[in-house]
């Protein structure tokens, strides 16, 4: 293994073990989601007779905001204990904070997509295989865009504020590739989508990591 | 680049006699358009703002590049100042697209058009710039920030452009669009002779504030090495 | 005027509005500059008078 993805590994493990040991942030994304998604039930009148789009959004909705819950605390607890600083001045480069930080979140994504996604099948209708692909493909994205945005965000004074503003229209189209990957009958342009959007954003996030974090 | 001089009247002056001939050909001399009547015109204000809106995302980002590769700070108020005037000519684009949508289809807003969509999301995109700017403190870290969001910004506009294309697959599908007309000679005379005015407006709205700006910060840092 | 008129009419308004607000705006900023300009300026020729005297008082040593 090259030194770069030995200091990755190292670093995500490092956030895999504090979140086991602690489980602040996987639990309460967990219950976060089941919450918006009974939420979700109540907000729907039953004159939409039960169509398929209206119900497919509202899983992509739990998600993106789950996720949001979750990046708020990715680098924040970093930034209280001075940890950023001190990653930053070790002999790593710097996107490879970036990406350890992307892939623990990842972790914590999917973790919480395994109880979201079997729930949302229960409280409302059956989730299909192309609906998997595509919150696999925009976990990566979340992940990736996420991370680079929540250490821009813990830099500022408003914080959590900061983080969602940032970040929903950057999302949009994350959304529009998922939601339309569940509804569609030829899901295969939305995946291609959210690949390029991945593609993209993540190399972006990936290059500009550096600049973001250096004083 | 020649921008970066002492503001010179000349941008104002070329701005105010190409609007000034645009918006006088476009209500006297053009002809109707055949489908949609004298509202028609609006086009030959509402897309010209639209493109140079995009004109000065590009620039910011290229400024923010810039920064970015020269570590130079002077690209900082430039990439700020060009992301500021294009979010004033987006608002503009939202707000004449909005009266466009009006006269044309009775509704104040549009889902099916898809600049329109597009300009909201980049409002709300460049809103977020906004925040991030006055919830950093000044100095190197914040121009950097900056810098990457502006340049993730206008890799957003084909992207978000794409997605809105491709929600209209399974959102539903309406007829309601915003047409220009048909391109012939009168009318792409006029189109261009608008958005060579409104570019040469960008250019003097933008010396002016750029020097603003910089004066602010030469006075602050003056005010600064004089309390010491 | 028709309707039609009356919107493309308000369309181009909108435009001249939001320009002319943004030269409002601007002109406060500068009249503030100028007032900044001006203090930074008495600042600065305050601190010009006092070595002044200073030098005056300084004199009188070397010619007694």
């Amino acid at each position: 293994m090259t030194a770069y993805a030995r200091d990755v590994v190292a670093l995500a493990r490092k956030d895999l073990l504090v979140e086991l040991r602690t489980r602040e942030t996987v639990p309460a994304m967990l219950l976060f989601v089941l919450s918006a998604l009974v939420v979700f039930h109540f907000a729907l009148p039953a004159s939409t007779q039960g169509s398929d789009i209206a119900v497919a959004g509202l899983l992509w909705m739990s998600i993106l905001f789950t996720a949001l819950l979750g990046l708020t605390r990715s680098f924040f607890a970093e930034r209280e204990h001075g940890l950023l600083e001190a990653l930053v001045l070790a002999p790593c480069e710097r996107s490879a904070i970036w990406l350890a930080k992307a892939l623990s979140v990842m972790c914590f994504l999917l973790v919480m997509e395994l109880i979201a996604i079997p729930a949302f099948a229960l409280f409302y209708e059956s989730v299909s295989g192309a609906t998997v692909a595509a919150v696999v493909l925009a976990d990566i994205g979340i992940a990736t865009v996420g991370s680079l945005l929540s250490a821009v965000a813990a830099a500022s004074r408003t914080r959590e504020l900061l983080l969602p503003l940032l970040f929903l229209p950057l999302a949009i189209p994350i959304i529009v590739g998922g939601v339309g990957a569940s509804v569609a009958d030829a899901p295969g342009r939305y995946l291609g989508f959210l690949g390029l959007y991945d593609a993209i954003f993540a190399i972006m996030s990936w290059a500009s990591f550096e600049y973001v974090v250096t004083e | 680049m020649s921008l970066r001089n002492r503001p010179g009247p000349a941008l104002a002056v070329s701005a105010l006699a190409l609007l000034m001939t645009a918006v006088a050909l476009a209500f006297y001399w053009v002809p109707n358009d055949a489908n949609q009547g004298f509202s028609q015109r609006i086009f030959y204000i509402h897309v010209p703002v639209a493109l140079t809106s995009y004109a000065c995302f590009i620039w910011g980002a290229w400024k923010a590049l810039r920064l970015l590769w020269r570590h130079d700070s002077a690209y900082d108020l430039e990439s700020y100042t060009a992301i500021h005037l294009g979010t004033i000519f987006g608002i503009l684009t939202l707000a004449t697209g909005s009266i466009w949508a009006k006269i044309s289809w009775g509704h104040w807003w549009l889902w099916s058009e898809r600049q329109l969509v597009l300009f909201l999301i980049l409002f709300l995109f460049y809103c977020a710039y906004f925040m991030l700017r006055y919830s950093v403190d000044e100095g190197p870290r914040r121009e950097r920030m900056s810098a990457v969001y502006a340049l993730f910004g206008v890799v957003l506009i084909p992207v978000s452009f794409l997605a809105i294309r491709l929600a209209q697959g399974f959102i539903h599908p309406t007829v309601f669009t915003l047409d220009g007309p048909q391109m012939t000679g009168q009318i792409f005379f006029v189109f261009c002779l608008s958005w060579a005015g409104l570019l040469c407006l960008f250019a003097a709205l933008y010396q002016t504030e750029l020097a603003g700006k910089r004066l602010d910060r030469s006075l602050r840092e003056l005010r600064r090495s004089m309390a010491v | 005027m028709t309707t039609a008129e009356k919107y493309v009419t308000a369309a181009f308004l909108v435009v001249l509005a939001v320009v002319l607000l943004y030269v409002v705006i601007y002109s406060f900023k500068i009249a503030r500059l100028q007032r900044e300009v001006e203090e930074l300026a008495d600042q600065v020729a305050g601190g010009l008078e006092r070595p002044e005297t200073e030098a005056a008082d300084r004199e009188p040593e070397r010619v007694s």
